[in-house]
């Protein structure tokens, strides 16, 4: 399950269309910090909506993804954790420490922008 | 209604997120609410992940479970790996021999009402956990 990853000016957006597996979640570490590179971006959102379990393997994919693209120079926001997702995170005891969340595409976009405007 | 038993192999990382699936949709199916089957999916994503990890392959079983006034789903890991030597340090948070993850087994044992394990050496590992309906 290839997730599509959306160029929106400065920032890239990568949806997950459904559950992702372990290899879907390697696959698009690689592609979104090329992507990162070949366009010079700004920022990224990672938008899982449609993840329904945020196990141990996804956490720690998503925080080496965005400490990856803050080594570019660059801030990922990670949107869209359901209340049950997130519910099961704790008690399994993830985080997502380091990593920039918010509630939607929406306020991530928002997020970005404002940090944008603070480096500027 | 009757919901049957179903069997899930585990043989690559594929196959955690079909186990997970097949859980979800029994324990709805067994009238949990979409937040428990959250729980108990990510519970399974978890099992399943150790078998993957550290036996590379292995089965997860799935089937109602009842008590004397309670129902709920019952799921047992079970594999033929290298087993795990020391139990109880496996069941304390942070530890862990792949390197990768730590979390596993407590973070199981938190989510879910009843969890027992048995493992020996050389030999495999069975962990049969059960979750109730409140």
């Amino acid at each position: 399950m290839e997730v599509p990853i959306l160029k929106q000016g400065q920032v890239l957006i990568a949806t997950f269309q459904a559950a992702l597996s372990d290899a879907d979640l390697k696959h698009l570490r690689i592609g979104l910090v090329e992507q990162v590179v070949k366009f010079r971006s700004r920022g990224v959102i990672v938008d899982v909506t449609a993840m329904d379990v945020m196990d141990s393997f996804a956490s720690r994919t998503l925080r080496e993804i965005a400490q990856m693209i803050r080594l570019r120079g660059a801030e990922t926001v990670i949107v869209g954790i359901q209340p049950e997702v997130a519910f099961a995170m704790v008690q399994l005891g993830l985080k997502l420490e380091g990593v920039a969340t918010a509630l939607d595409l929406e306020e991530g976009l928002e997020y970005l922008h404002e940090k944008f405007k603070e480096t500027n | 209604m009757s919901v049957g038993e179903l069997r899930v192999a585990i043989n690559s990382d594929q196959d955690i997120v079909m186990a997970r699936q097949k859980g979800r949709a029994m324990a709805m199916e067994l009238g949990f609410s979409a937040g428990d089957a959250t729980l108990i999916a990510a519970a399974i994503s978890e099992l399943a992940r150790n078998i993957v990890s550290y036996a590379g392959r292995g089965e997860i079983l799935l089937k109602p479970a009842r008590g004397p006034n309670l129902t709920g789903i019952g799921i047992v890991a079970r594999d033929d790996g290298p087993g795990i030597r020391d139990i109880p340090q496996a069941l304390r948070d942070g530890f862990s021999t792949s390197g990768s993850l730590g979390i596993g087994l407590p973070g199981v044992k938190r989510l879910m009402d009843e969890f027992e394990i048995n493992s020996v050496p050389g030999r495999g590992t069975m962990i049969a956990v059960k979750k109730w309906k409140p």
